[in-house]
Parts: C-alpha cells; sequence; structure tokens
C-alpha cells in the first residue's frame, strides 16, 4: 500500500473482489440480542424478506438478563453468509454477531423421539439409544420416548439409526453453541 | 411531573423541530392536546399519507428529520407508503402514531390495528411504548437514528393511555444505543489503496447516488471530481450532487439515463461509486454491468458493499468524511492527468453523437420541451419536486440540478402521490425558495387533496401538470413491450384541472401554447399562493433513450 505519495504501482488487474462469496458449508451464527419486544420477529422477518433460508433455531435467554442469544445455523452454499450478518447487524436491538468457526465451537441439540419399539424390536433400539450416549424417558407397551444430546450430525445419524424401527415423532431444539476458551463468545 | 405527550413536546423543541405534519384521531387525542399549547407549527394535512410524504419533502429539502403525526389504525396504515418511501430512499423521519389503550390492545378494538408489527418491515428501526416513563427516551433515540448512518424512518407507536400519563420528565442527556454505532470514518488504508487505484485507472468514472446529498457531501464530491478531470454521473436521487451543467458532467445514469453515462460505465476500467447501490435501473442486466470495471465502493451502510455487485475496494463511512481524504490523497499519489486525454475523446464523442434529443414541435407543446420551459421560466433556480413516471423521468434529464436538495422525487419506491404533498413539505421547510413540481395528470390525483392544505395555509407550490390523459409511462411500456394492446392507461379527460384548483382556493391555469409558455410559466410562478398549472402536451410520447428491463446498458435504445 505504502505511504502517501509514494509512486508504488498499482495495476487494476491486482484487485479482487473478496466478499459477496458462498462458502458452501453450515454456518453457526451466535447473535446476541437486547431482550425487547418484537426482537425475534425483526429477525425472523429480515430473513424472510431478503429470501435467506434458517436451517434450525434457538432463542434463550443469557447471564445477563436484558440480554437474549440466538443461536441460529445456515448453509452457506444457499447465501453470501457476510450480507446476512451485515443486515442482521442493521437491526439496532442486535448487538453482536458471532459466525462460528466450526474447529472453535462447541454445538449441542437436544432432540426427542418417539420410536415403534415391540417384542424384539426394543432391544434393538436400546442398544442403539446406549451407543449414542442416549436416553429412554418414556416406555409403554408399544414405544419408547428417547432423548439424545449431541451435535447436529449426530442427532441426524440417530435419527437415520431409529427411523427404520418406526419413527412416531420426533422434536429438535436447533443447535446452540459457544465458542472453545475463556473468551466470550 | 408533567404528561407524557407534554414531554413529547419538550423532546421535539430540544430536538430543534420547528414544524410537524400530521392528523389527529381518537388514539392520539392526548397528543393534539399538548399541540395547543407546545409552541411547535403543526400543518394539519388532509391525508396522513400527505402529512408522510409532506415530512419526506422537508427532509430531503432541508436535510432536517421531518417528523409526521397519525392517530391509530387508518391513519397508521395510511403513512405506510410514506415509510417505505422514506426506507427506500434513506429519508431521516421520525412517525408518531397513536395506539388504543393498553387494556384493549390485541382485542380488535375499535381502530386497533398492529402498527407495530405492519410496519416492522419498512423502518429502521421502531418503538413500542409499554411505560409511559420511557417516552422521552424513545424519542430522542428515534431523532438519532432516523438522523445518524444511512438516515431511514423511525417509528413511536404511543398507546393512548400511556401518552396521558403523568411521569417525572427530565431531560435526557445522552442517547446510547448498545446496539447501533454506525462507522463514519472511512478505513485510512482503504482510503489510499482507492486513490492510488483512480490514480492509475485510465477509464475512470465517478458514480454518485443520493447517499453524497444524504451525507451533505456534494462540495467534496465535486472536489474530487475537478481535482483532475474525472468524469461524473449521477443516479435518479444523486441529481444535485454535482453540479450540472459542467464540463465533466456525463448526466444522469441507469434506464433513462444518457447514453454517454451509461456507455462511459460499460467501458469504464474504475467505477468509484460513492452513496449509491447499484440498484437494477442502474445497472441493467446485473450479469454484464460494467464488465470492464474494477469497483471502489463507498457507503455508510456496510449491506450494501458487495450485495450486488462485488466491490474491489470497499470503504464503509460517511462520505464527508472519506471524499476530502480520498483527494488529498490522489492528489499525493501524483497522478497523471494525460493518461485521461484518450477517455476524454471517447467520451466528447458519445456526448456530439447521442445528445439527449426529441423532435420538437411547433403544433403542441412537447411534454420535454415542458420541462425545458420551466427551466427557462425558473432560470434553474428553484426546488423541483416531482411524482413518478415519464414526466419524472424527462425533469430528470432536461432540468439541470446544480445544487443538492433541489430535487425533491420518490425514485426507490416510485411512489405516484408523492408529488404534491413533497413539494410542500419543502416549501414549508425552504420558504424563500421557489417550490415547484412538474407531474402529471395521473400522479397528482394521488394525493390532490393536499391543495387545501396549501391554500388554508399559505404555501405557495406552483404545480405544473404535464397533462398527456394517460398513465404515461405504463402506456409506454404497453406499446414497447406488450404489443400496443392499451389497458387502463387512458385518464380520459377528467377532472378539470383549473376549477379542481379553484375549488381549493388555488389558482388555476391551462395552458396550450408552446409559443408563450415560458412566459405564462413565469406569470404562474409569480403569482401569489399555490397555483396549478394543466399543460397539455403530446399524448403518445416515449421516454427516451432507455435501457430495456433486463438489457444491457451498452443496448439501450431510442
Amino acid at each position: 500500500m505504502g505511504e502517501p505519495g509514494t509512486k508504488e504501482l498499482l495495476t487494476l488487474e491486482e484487485l479482487e473482489a473478496s466478499s459477496g462469496v458462498r462458502t458452501g458449508r453450515k454456518h453457526i451464527l451466535s447473535i446476541l440480542v437486547e431482550n425487547k419486544p418484537g426482537v425475534l420477529t425483526r429477525i425472523a422477518g429480515l430473513f424472510a424478506r431478503r429470501g435467506f433460508n434458517i436451517d434450525t433455531l434457538a432463542v434463550g435467554p443469557t447471564d445477563d438478563e436484558r440480554l437474549s442469544r440466538i443461536t441460529l445455523t445456515l448453509d452457506g452454499a444457499m447465501h453470501p453468509i457476510d450480507q446476512v450478518t451485515k443486515q442482521l447487524h442493521k437491526l439496532v436491538n442486535v448487538i453482536k454477531i458471532r459466525d462460528l468457526e466450526p474447529a472453535d465451537t462447541v454445538a449441542r441439540e437436544l432432540a426427542l423421539f418417539k420410536v415403534t419399539a415391540d417384542g424384539g424390536a426394543r432391544g434393538e433400539v436400546m442398544q442403539i439409544v446406549e451407543i449414542f450416549r442416549g436416553k429412554i424417558i418414556d416406555v409403554t407397551r408399544r414405544s419408547v420416548i428417547i432423548e439424545v444430546t449431541g451435535t447436529w450430525e449426530k442427532v441426524e445419524a440417530f435419527e437415520r439409526m431409529v427411523r427404520p424401527f418406526g419413527l412416531v415423532e420426533m422434536a429438535r431444539t436447533g443447535e446452540i453453541a459457544i465458542s472453545r476458551g475463556r473468551g466470550e463468545t | 411531573m408533567m404528561r407524557a405527550v407534554d414531554a413529547v413536546m419538550e423532546c421535539l423543541a430540544a430536538e430543534g423541530v420547528d414544524v410537524v405534519f400530521g392528523y389527529p384521531g381518537g388514539a392520539n387525542l392526548p397528543t393534539y392536546d399538548a399541540f395547543v399549547d407546545a409552541g411547535i407549527r403543526h400543518v394539519l394535512v388532509r391525508h396522513e399519507a400527505g402529512g408522510g410524504h409532506a415530512a419526506e419533502g422537508y427532509a430531503k429539502a432541508s436535510g432536517r428529520v421531518g417528523v409526521v403525526f397519525a392517530t391509530s389504525g387508518p391513519g397508521a396504515t395510511n403513512i405506510v407508503t410514506p415509510l417505505t418511501d422514506a426506507m427506500m430512499d434513506s429519508v431521516p423521519l421520525v412517525a408518531f402514531t397513536g395506539q388504543v389503550r393498553t387494556d384493549l390492545l390485541g382485542t380488535d378494538g375499535f381502530q386497533e390495528a398492529d402498527t407495530f408489527g405492519i410496519t416492522m418491515p419498512i423502518v429502521k428501526h421502531s418503538f413500542m411504548i409499554q411505560h409511559p416513563g420511557e417516552i422521552p427516551r424513545a424519542v430522542h433515540e428515534a431523532f438519532h437514528i432516523a438522523r445518524t448512518g444511512r438516515p431511514g424512518p423511525v417509528l413511536i407507536d404511543m398507546p393512548t393511555d400511556l401518552t396521558r400519563a403523568e411521569i417525572d420528565y427530565q431531560p435526557v442527556g445522552d442517547v446510547r444505543l448498545p446496539g447501533y454505532q454506525p462507522t463514519t470514518e472511512g478505513n485510512q488504508k482503504q482510503i489510499r489503496l482507492a486513490a492510488k487505484a483512480l490514480a492509475n485507472a485510465r477509464r475512470p468514472v465517478l458514480y454518485a447516488g443520493g447517499g453524497v446529498i444524504n451525507a451533505n457531501a456534494a462540495a467534496e464530491l465535486t472536489e474530487l471530481a475537478v481535482s483532475d478531470r474525472l468524469p461524473v454521473t449521477c443516479t435518479l436521487m444523486g441529481l444535485g450532487a454535482f453540479p450540472a451543467p459542467h464540463a465533466q458532467w456525463l448526466g444522469m445514469l441507469g434506464m433513462h439515463g444518457t447514453r454517454t453515462a451509461n456507455y462511459a460505465m460499460d467501458e469504464a476500467d474504475l467505477i468509484v461509486a460513492v452513496g449509491a447501490r447499484f440498484d437494477d435501473r442502474i445497472t441493467g442486466k446485473l450479469s454484464e454491468f460494467a464488465p470492464r470495471a474494477k469497483f471502489v465502493h463507498i457507503d455508510v451502510d456496510p449491506a450494501e458493499i458487495s450485495k450486488n455487485i462485488p466491490a474491489h475496494i470497499p470503504i464503509v463511512g460517511d462520505a464527508k468524511n472519506i471524499l476530502p481524504r480520498l483527494t488529498a490523497e490522489y492528489r499525493a499519489a501524483g497522478p497523471d492527468a494525460e493518461r485521461l486525454a484518450g477517455w476524454w475523446e471517447r467520451i466528447e464523442g458519445w456526448r456530439a453523437q447521442h445528445p439527449l434529443r426529441y423532435e420538437d414541435s411547433d403544433a403542441e407543446i412537447k411534454p420535454q420541451y415542458m420541462v425545458e420551459a420551466l427551466y427557462e421560466a425558473t432560470g434553474g433556480d428553484c426546488i423541483l419536486a416531482s411524482d413518478v413516471g415519464q414526466h419524472q423521468m424527462w425533469s430528470a434529464q432536461y432540468f439541470h440540478f446544480a445544487k443538492p436538495r433541489r430535487w425533491i422525487n420518490s425514485g426507490g419506491l416510485g411512489t405516484m402521490g408523492f408529488g404534491l404533498p413533497a413539494a410542500m413539505g419543502a416549501a414549508v421547510a425552504c420558504p424563500d425558495e421557489t417550490t415547484c413540481l412538474i407531474t402529471g395528470d395521473a400522479s397528482v390525483q394521488m394525493n390532490s387533496q393536499e391543495l387545501a392544505t396549501c391554500t388554508e395555509n399559505g404555501i405557495p407550490v406552483k404545480v405544473f401538470i404535464m397533462n398527456n390523459g394517460y398513465l404515461g409511462m405504463v402506456r409506454q411500456w404497453q406499446e414497447l413491450f406488450w404489443d400496443r394492446r392499451y389497458s387502463h392507461v387512458d385518464m380520459g379527460s377528467w377532472p378539470d384541472f383549473v376549477k379542481l384548483a379553484e375549488a381549493y382556493g388555488a389558482t388555476g391555469m391551462r395552458l396550450t401554447d408552446k409559443s408563450t409558455l415560458v412566459a405564462d410559466m413565469r406569470k404562474a410562478i409569480e403569482t401569489p399562493g399555490p397555483v396549478v398549472v394543466d399543460v397539455r402536451v403530446t399524448r403518445e410520447e416515449n421516454t427516451y433513450p432507455m435501457i430495456a428491463p433486463g438489457a444491457a446498458a451498452r443496448d439501450m435504445v431510442g
């Protein structure tokens, strides 16, 4: 770049546009917002209006009662993430946004599965639950309810395993996440 | 202790508000009671939409925050269009809406509408008051948000019972918004890089938008341009940011811009965008827009950078802060002025070959000539407002704006009915200037009730109706792109605009003679009070040149 006045050469060909690119991977955005009326609507409305797709969304309190944390995941193949975060930043109630690096992040999701499990199938289901370190939290004669926590991928894998037994229904919270190390997310 | 509404008036005074536009109703009765003793000028409009657009016109002409008051329900929904318009064109606006009592909220009470929800996508920010004590801080935060960063509309929805509650009012000293800290200072490294790129560019163009006007940075832009022979073009919203006519002025760019401006963008190697957002009406076919160019993009709103066109050198900040530093760095880089000689030769060639032109006639008044006549009649020395359509494009092409804040129009949203109330607001903001409006026979009817406001308040707007009896721009598109199958574009011959003017207590004139047009227009401008001039122009005339929708700029037609 050089000092002012230097005749250092800069050819226009060297210039490259950096932003507006699609990363192609999943992104976890951790968004700290003011706990004020309409904040979630503003964010949801912004995504709808700009045509951004939310994969998962989780909202909850933080250690500071004036603030809430919204964790949302979206597909970087579909959207230029920098445009998403820049639009979010324009909302006055949005305090901070972190696009969490997967390697530096601990992410967890809670999921509940109601699975058909009668007769011989029950033992097999219980084995799978064990492997995934899940918990059976309700049992009836023909079905069980299983609690699983883990990354989005783990929950996906569990779903694939139990689906053949007869998945009656499923509820997932969407991931929440926090950055590794001592610094705040 | 005082009522919250009286505190609102104190806050308005503290913000330096001297005039507001509005309309009372049930839910804002307490507010209107407070106006009685407040000593703030309130202009009673005839429709809330008129109030909203008047506040916009006021803001655009003065650079100050426009203020509009409306009641709950229909009052609030009537300002939805002005709010959207202000959002699209980055107009600083604060809107106060009444709301039903808190115990009625959510019960579908009389004149209840979810104003907060309805307006959420069309405001920069909004406040739903929940406790009367919040009101003073909300007012100051609203003004702060409306006028700083990228300006925009802010709404405060106030339930009627909360506005009449007594509060312990303490003047609000400072506004602190942790989630709102617009970047104003451009990054020095980026500015230096941009200066070096510009100094090395052989075919540069400065492309300025409404952001330059909002930033009050017209002089700084001009300074950069004339520090060398840098060619300048402006968007519809940016007209006046660079003094036209000028040797370095290429004219407006975009769909109905000059061929010179559009061709220059097409062949440019470096485009410096300042306060402009690469709207589809500018770029035409995005993939073929300025294919040879690298882009420096200066904008106070980081989200605009690389939204439509990836920027090579983004600079986030206030143009007024950045442009002088860019000029200094550019000078320091020691650009070789001679490098632009070939570029100017090319530009001069386009200028000579493709000036704006139309086939004039002595038998009738051509609409383009009507604009030229008004330019001559005023000497260009007036505020010119417009509505939306062909007359707007011809005004932009043939009226040359030498200064910023002289051209008041609805660009992003393209709101018919904007013109008359906006001109009214501009006239209120600048009583020492002549305020003219060029409107269409269709547009003017969308808010013609505001003529009563003009007459009642002695607001001397000079309204020139370009009357072709058509929804001209829609007709043009039907002619060009829909096989001339005219569908509901003939506006017929009513109302009689002269009688309409007279019914509202204004002066009405009808002009049909080209030979006396300039003199007659002068007469209209010299007539005191509001004047409505019905100018009969050629019925079917197309706005050219034109980038057909979805086409590339280099393929302009007409």
